[in-house]
């Protein structure tokens, strides 16, 4: 009946979908490329390009108070990610590659508490206990945003730690031992390389959600304790200054970076392949 | 008779192994148990421990300035939907604490159906593409998943405000010529939140739409169904698990969101996380916030059962 050749008729085809998904992508990244364009505009304004220019870097990065929010985010996310990492790493040992035992679902439900909780609903509870410790210690130290990201990080560290190790052949341990290895030895040269891309990327997760984090930080923080994400928050009015666009962008190549290597060590060396 | 030394030896025998394997499980419990012990304990002061205080606190008395004095009372549960009149003590409705609860629910549904709209024919597609193209599509849809909430709030932001992308580029189109209002409108929120949580729908979405088997599609083809009978009656019941799993993991966050209506809200079009925050700052009533968070974990935890069962029954369904 159509005059047209008749298209080979394809199963998965849908009529519209592809048309919404490419629109849904455009969506997704105009805005993100917008800002990434105009953190480059030599210009003040944020709505005219004006010519290309990096000066809003600089200005960003000669910015005392940037420099400073720049280090307590990288040392914040540093202690925070290391700590979430090895305690994820142990728990994992604990809970993977075992029958079950009385007691995992709750240390799963512990675990992954951070993922169901609002955030908010943490932050609050997290202002109300360090505030009483404070008042009691009269320590206002960094130790609180560290311990509060170190705790909300497990679970992101836990869970591709815990995807490595399930998929690891236990014989490989059982082997060890045979060969009288002791239980130290046989995880430090068995366990521990074998499961080593996947404790990286849980450490890199941990990483970003920590660098990432605005509400708790927001919450916890005590004056003068601001994070990246704090401080662009607070510089924030009516517009986005071309200054916080040009920090956007930076943290946003971070992003992509860490997901990139992520994606990388993850993908590869699956250790049931072996 | 001869039998019975015998039977007693071996079930000695059983007992004493038996004895050491509960010993060598208990070892196995132990070492587990202290293994996962530090990640623990960790999470009990970082995050499990303190939504203990926060349950007390929503008990207790508010402090002049900030803080509870210890005189239990259920006030500020009472607070959250009633309101005593300062004139005549007269008990009403407390309207603007409802209006915040029905805009937050409001908008976390719509936010939901948004997505689900957007994210499913997106996952679709993303999941009909060949090998390696699909990787790469699967890649775009993670990058706005993890880059900070608060930067693709700001992107967004930047859309919608008055001298933003969208108005310049309607004005340029000759659609309007004054700049729509739509910052600090629900409606701003709105885009925003279906924004910022795009991601969180398209990618279990996707989880199940990848492990389809496409046999059935064909087997409805055969059948004479066309494309919407197809969709309608075959792909929609089959990813249900997964239609559940985002609609959850966007409602979620969505009732909780903090960042967003606070940027693209302004101060007037509050959700409940940041009415809850207002309670700590100005409105120096803790133990109100304090009751509004333990609702708003409730709520959650309510929609997080039905998410459990529902998965449960879809998996039950497909084998």
């Amino acid at each position: 009946m159509s005059s047209k050749p008749a298209k080979p008729f394809s199963i998965k085809h849908l009529p519209g979908f592809t048309t919404i998904a490419l629109g849904c992508f455009v969506l997704l990244y105009a805005p993100i490329i917008t800002m990434v364009v105009y953190s480059f505009n030599s210009g003040q304004s944020v709505a005219l390009f004006e010519g290309f220019s990096v000066s809003w870097y600089f200005e960003a990065a000669k910015n005392e108070l940037v420099q400073e929010a720049a280090l307590r985010s990288l040392i914040i996310a540093a202690c925070a990610s290391g700590i979430a990492t090895v305690l994820a790493t142990m728990a994992a040992l604990g809970t993977t590659r075992t029958r079950n035992f009385p007691g995992r679902t709750f240390i799963y439900l512990m675990i992954n508490q951070p993922l169901m909780v609002p955030e908010v609903v943490t932050a609050v509870a997290l202002l109300i206990f360090f505030a009483s410790i404070k008042v009691a210690t009269g320590y206002s130290g960094l130790a609180y945003l560290i311990l509060a990201h170190a705790a909300f990080c497990v679970p992101f560290a836990y869970l591709p730690i815990r995807a490595r190790m399930e998929g690891m052949d236990m014989a490989l341990e059982i082997a060890a031992a045979d060969l009288y290895a002791t239980p130290w030895k046989t995880f430090r040269r068995v366990t521990l390389p074998l499961v080593a891309p996947g404790i990286a990327a849980g450490a890199m997760l941990a990483f970003v959600i920590s660098l990432d984090d605005v509400i708790i930080t927001e919450f916890v923080k005590s004056a003068g304790q601001d994070t990246l994400p704090t401080y662009m928050l607070g510089q924030l009015r009516r517009a986005v200054t071309p200054e916080v666009n040009a920090i956007s962008t930076a943290l946003l190549a971070v992003t992509v970076i860490l997901l990139t290597a992520f994606f990388l060590l993850s993908g590869r060396n699956s250790p049931a392949g072996k | 008779m001869s039998d019975i030394p015998t039977t007693n030896a071996q079930t000695t025998n059983a007992r004493q192994l038996s004895a050491l394997e509960v010993r060598a499980e208990r070892e196995r419990i132990k070492r587990n148990w202290l293994l996962s012990m530090p990640a623990m304990i960790l999470l009990l002061l970082g995050a499990s421990g303190p939504l203990l205080i926060v349950l007390v606190y929503s008990f207790m008395t508010p402090g002049d300035y900030s803080g509870v004095i210890w005189t239990p009372t259920i006030k500020a549960w009472f607070q959250i939907f009633f309101a005593v009149d300062i004139f005549d003590d007269t008990i009403g409705l407390a309207d603007a604490h409802l209006t915040i609860f029905g805009r937050s629910v409001r908008l976390s549904l719509i936010t939901t159906f948004l997505t689900l709209i957007i994210g499913l024919p997106t996952a679709y597609f993303i999941a009909t593409r060949p090998g390696r193209q699909r990787t790469l599509w699967l890649f775009l849809i993670t990058i706005p998943f993890w880059t900070n909430l608060l930067i693709r709030t700001f992107a967004i932001l930047e859309v919608i405000r008055n001298e933003g992308l969208l108005n310049n580029l309607l004005r340029w189109l000759g659609v309007i010529d004054e700049p729509i209002q739509i910052l600090y409108t629900d409606t701003a929120v709105l885009i925003g939140m279906a924004y910022v949580y795009l991601p969180l729908m398209v990618l279990p979405l996707y989880a199940s739409i990848d492990r389809l088997d496409f046999r059935l599609v064909e087997a409805g083809y055969d059948l004479y169904a066309n494309r919407w009978q197809v969709l309608r009656r075959v792909i929609l019941p089959i990813i249900k698990p997964g239609i559940i799993a985002g609609s959850i993991l966007v409602f979620v966050p969505s009732l909780g969101a903090y960042v967003t209506p606070r940027v693209l809200g302004g101060g007037k079009h509050m959700m409940i996380g940041n009415f809850i925050e207002l309670q700590f700052g100005q409105g120096r009533n803790w133990p109100l916030g304090s009751s509004l968070s333990m609702l708003l974990l409730v709520i959650v935890a309510v929609a997080l059962i039905f998410y459990v069962r529902a998965a449960n029954r879809g998996g039950s369904d497909e084998q």
